[in-house]
């Protein structure tokens, strides 16, 4: 997995509260079969005025003029400033697949729906939430200055403003290991294998009915 | 201090618990489908890994099924679309090569992942129970604990058997006295997302309780707790008790002999003790709880029947009235306006919330010498699941619903999310009984309303959204 440690960036807004996985990629997209190629259909709905189709190369297609992501001032944008309840919906893990892939690496927010935080995690996406009074004064701050970047270290849990201060944020710490070394989890679990085989065992005994084979 | 149904099943689960909170849990039963497993299945091969333990597994294509009789009938090779074509051969490959049985496409069982698990006895109570799909919370009512999970993790789940995971909190909601007729567990559902908004649920395992929750079928508990989700809660629970052992015995995967009467005796020790601590507390009065229709792109945006849009002056914050503003834009909805005013011209009933026997019933019971709407387009009944179709047809309801002028297709996810060739278009306005009223969630701009399959089936043959008490058959 991508490993994140320290990390400066251009700031770009998704300024509404409850954006769902099906706006950060929509279900025509889920057909395919792989991991990457997602980023040029981020937000598809929002960022294109026609209907994307997977498989359909996204430049000819037209943008829309109102779609922030759009702006020349955000190109090159890897954090991305949201609402409360970002990542709402769907589970699919094409959401931050798809972030990742357009080149995001960090979404601040006020919070965040649980299946698609623990989903960014495994992807080096990094979800930061932060009291939605100081979201507020990041949007404003992003607003009016063109060029807005924020730097996130991760080793010592703060975001950095342009003007040298330091906002403080909460991560859960197994998260923060596992980002800070670009681990995977099921490397890490599979050194528990032993423990597993003997919860098991015993487990069976007690609720045989659990493993028989679903004979179709 | 006694424990919470949710601490008992965490207990029960618990392989390994970490100094840093993080804990290892052992899953039961793993559902899979075509479009949340193929990179699941490319990691393990990759990685040269292998299943943990094969008997937890069971898959089964729905997301990108096709609806259409012929278009079924002829096989997965036949299937127009040819993304999705690739999509299902990849899951049967996937199962071929990892040993992994699978319901095939052409199966009288084959089904929505969140019909065909209770039906097939694949789930069961105590379990804990994952799927790539949010909707997994659907077999809380089981008294399973039941959650959502990404790619990641189904392969996570493949290779180790285990998630890695923290301790949720315990949310009770109870809902007090009897339903009121023409009242479903839909209603419930959206009342409480009304209630505590999408976001309320995050952080905890919800047990849903309280006698009306009691006096629900097994169908209504699965609508209820399947739409844990879109209040922000992972899973949702309800105890076990005699509605849900009459449920599950019989059940084809279903232990039997020696081992029914040991799992009977465990699962009825399934419920919250009396003396259980729930870190948050919500009692609703059932007698409140009328009919509920969304009007918005998310499933708080919901009032009665008898309700309004509402008004811009009524929202607290500028993240509210521009949210109210996006979403009336959206809808094509004014601020203010009377939700019995609003005409859909489609109607979908179908969806892991609402495709169950009883929801066919609920729609055929509206339908019977009715006929749908010169304004609907297109009325979709699907059933969630080959045996709900052959039910259905058993009991003649698919004659009522073709009588009335709605379509009886073929099981599968269908229009709760588009995957398929059953979509809006942009500018449709859809009665569903499914889950979800996100922009674009039915298809590229269209609009969805949130009900029960009764109002669905009332908005249907009405052309407007009307409430189902008044129509004749309920009163």
């Amino acid at each position: 997995m991508l490993a994140f440690t320290v990390h400066s960036g251009l700031v770009a807004p998704m300024d509404r509260a409850n954006v769902d996985t099906d706006m950060i990629v929509p279900k025509q997209f889920l057909k395919s079969i792989k991991r990457t190629g997602f980023g040029p259909n981020l937000f598809d709905e929002m960022r294109y005025l026609d209907e994307g189709q997977p498989g359909v190369d996204c430049s000819g297609r037209p943008l829309n003029p109102d779609f922030p992501l759009n702006f020349e001032r955000y190109q090159g944008a890897s954090v991305l400033l949201a609402r409360e309840n970002f990542g709402c919906g769907s589970s699919r893990e094409h959401a931050p697949w798809a972030l990742v892939d357009y080149g995001f690496r960090c979404v601040i927010a006020p919070s965040f729906a649980e299946i698609f935080n623990g989903n960014s995690f495994k992807n080096g996406l990094l979800p930061i939430p932060l009291d939605s009074d100081i979201v507020d004064r990041l949007f404003a701050a992003m607003y009016e200055t063109p060029g807005y970047a924020l730097t996130i270290d991760l080793e010592r849990q703060v975001v950095i403003e342009p003007n040298g201060e330091e906002i403080s944020f909460e991560v859960d710490a197994f998260r923060r290991d596992c980002l800070l070394k670009g681990l995977d989890d099921i490397g890490i679990t599979l050194q528990s294998a032993d423990a597993i085989r003997q919860f098991e065992s015993g487990y069976q005994k007690t609720y045989p009915w659990l493993f028989h084979r679903l004979e179709v | 201090m006694g424990k919470t149904l949710y601490d008992k099943l965490w207990d029960n689960h618990l392989v390994e618990q970490r100094e840093d909170g993080t804990a290892l849990i052992y899953i039961d039963r793993h559902l899979l489908h075509e479009v949340t497993s193929p990179q699941a299945f490319e990691g393990l091969r990759l990685a040269g890994r292998a299943p943990w333990r094969i008997s937890a597994n069971i898959a089964v294509p729905d997301h990108n099924v096709s609806t259409d009789r012929t278009e079924r009938l002829a096989g997965v090779q036949a299937l127009k679309d040819e993304v999705s074509r690739i999509q299902l051969t990849t899951l049967d490959d996937n199962c071929a090569a990892f040993d992994i049985p699978e319901i095939p496409l052409d199966d009288l069982r084959q089904g929505i992942v969140h019909v065909m698990g209770p039906e097939q006895g694949a789930t069961l109570p105590g379990m804990t129970i994952v799927c790539g799909d949010s909707h997994t919370s659907t077999h809380g009512a089981l008294g399973a604990l039941a959650h959502g999970i990404g790619t990641s993790e189904v392969e996570h789940v493949l290779a180790t058997q285990c998630l890695i995971g923290r301790k949720m909190k315990n949310f009770r909601i109870e809902v007090r006295g009897p339903l009121g007729l023409g009242v479903t567990a839909k209603d419930v559902a959206l009342a409480i997302i009304g209630k505590i908004g999408t976001a309320g649920g995050t952080g905890f395992a919800i047990e849903f309780a309280g006698d009306a929750i009691r006096g629900l079928t097994m169908e209504g508990r699965m609508s209820l707790c399947n739409m844990a989700i879109e209040a922000g809660a992972r899973s949702g629970l309800i105890a076990v008790d005699e509605t849900t052992l009459e449920y599950v015995e019989g059940k084809p995967y279903s232990p039997k002999g020696d081992e029914w009467e040991a799992a009977k005796a465990f699962w009825s020790t399934l419920h919250s003790d009396d003396d259980a601590v729930f870190e948050r507390e919500l009692v609703l009065e059932a007698a409140d709880i009328k009919p509920q229709v969304t009007w918005g792109t998310s499933p708080e945006m919901v009032v009665d029947i008898g309700g309004r849009v509402p008004l811009m002056s009524e929202m607290a914050t500028d993240t509210a009235r521009s949210g109210l503003k996006r979403a009336l834009d959206y809808m094509g909805l004014e601020e203010g306006q009377r939700i019995e005013d609003i005409e859909p011209n489609v109607v979908f009933i179908g969806s892991c919330t609402n495709s169950r026997i009883e929801d066919i019933r609920a729609a055929a019971k509206v339908a019977r010498g009715r006929k749908v709407a010169g304004g609907i387009k297109q009325a979709l009944v699907v059933p969630g699941s080959g045996l709900v179709k052959q039910q259905a047809e058993a009991e003649g309801l698919d004659k009522i619903l073709l009588e009335a002028g709605f379509e009886w297709r073929e099981p599968g996810c269908s229009m709760c999310l588009a995957m398929n060739a059953d979509k809006l278009s942009p500018g449709d306005r859809c009665a569903s009984t499914s889950n979800r009223n996100f922009e674009g969630r039915q298809g590229f701009g269209g609009r969805t309303h949130l009900v029960s399959p009764a109002m669905a089936a009332a908005a249907a043959v009405t052309g407007r959204f009307v409430d189902v008490r008044t129509l004749e058959e309920m009163s």
